[in-house]
């Protein structure tokens, strides 16, 4: 009885954010002014936090609401506003879109569903919550992999963004 | 309860979703937008995965990709402002300095 509301609980929890999350790539999609379109992305990343959080991500679900709609999303915004965009006007588009672009869309996802769906019960049920360790918290376990195993990888990361801070100075910077 | 493979279905969807706003939209920005939509739907992918196997290599790979993905909006936003200086629009097919 307690397992059936858990399941309950846990297919609406995955309903909601998830239909909303397509809701608003759809909106996004249809949408021709790029601020509805930037903010129904923040609407995707918040959703997406949520079900990060259903599978046990818990720091990352924390990472993606400060890093994607907190930071970058701000980033996006402040351009969009900085340069004033307005609506754009439908034009065309190119012709290898239409004709490799869309189908090609159509199948990749017709063929990911197929697959998931048909083997979807080898790859088995998600708990609430996620069950990697109870008696150690997500972060711990990330961070203690973060900075022994993987802390090259981690140090270079640091780089790659002192690379982009410069690139991006450079880059926007007014030429005289 | 939920299969795994629903979280897979939808990160197909939002996936896919990305594709085609990529596609159809005319705007340098709303074309980036999409291009994080995609990555946004890969890292749902990774996450359900490291969820199905226990480990967190997937968890530690989103993570990652985080940090790739807020290098590449710095610097693609700065291209973009660059652009607009030179250019005066944001339409990519006005954009056509290396058509033949």
């Amino acid at each position: 009885m307690n397992e059936l509301v858990d399941t309950i609980m846990h297919l609406a929890l995955f309903l909601i954010f998830g239909g909303l999350a397509v809701l608003a790539a759809l909106n996004l999609l249809l949408q021709r002014h790029p601020i509805n379109s930037a903010l129904s992305l923040v609407v995707v990343m918040m959703s997406l936090a949520v079900l990060y959080w259903s599978l046990g991500a818990e720091f990352l679900a924390a990472a993606q609401i400060i890093v994607y709609s907190g930071a970058v999303m701000v980033l996006f915004v402040f351009v969009i506003m900085l340069l004033n965009a307005g609506e754009e006007e439908r034009t065309k588009g190119s012709k290898i879109a239409s004709i490799a672009g869309f189908p090609g869309a159509v199948a990749i996802f017709c063929l990911l569903s197929f697959v998931f769906l048909s083997e979807g019960h080898k790859l088995g049920l998600s708990h609430l919550g996620g069950s990697l360790d109870e008696a150690t918290s997500n972060i711990s376990q990330i961070s203690s992999l973060l900075f022994t195993d993987l802390l090259l990888p981690f140090e270079v990361t640091s780089i790659l963004i002192l690379v982009a801070i410069l690139g991006a100075v450079v880059l926007a910077k007014k030429e005289r | 309860m939920v299969p795994i493979s629903y979280y897979l279905v939808l990160a197909a969807i939002l996936f896919s979703l990305g594709i085609a706003a990529y596609l159809v939209k005319r705007n340098v920005i709303t074309i980036f937008i999409s291009i994080e939509l995609m990555l946004n739907a890969v890292n749902l992918t990774f996450i359900a995965f490291a969820h199905q196997w226990n480990k967190l290599n997937g968890q530690i790979f989103v993570f990652f990709v985080m940090v790739v993905a807020a290098a590449e909006a710095a610097v693609g936003l700065a291209i973009i402002i660059a652009l607009f200086r030179s250019r005066q629009t944001l339409n990519v097919d006005q954009v056509n300095l290396l058509k033949g």
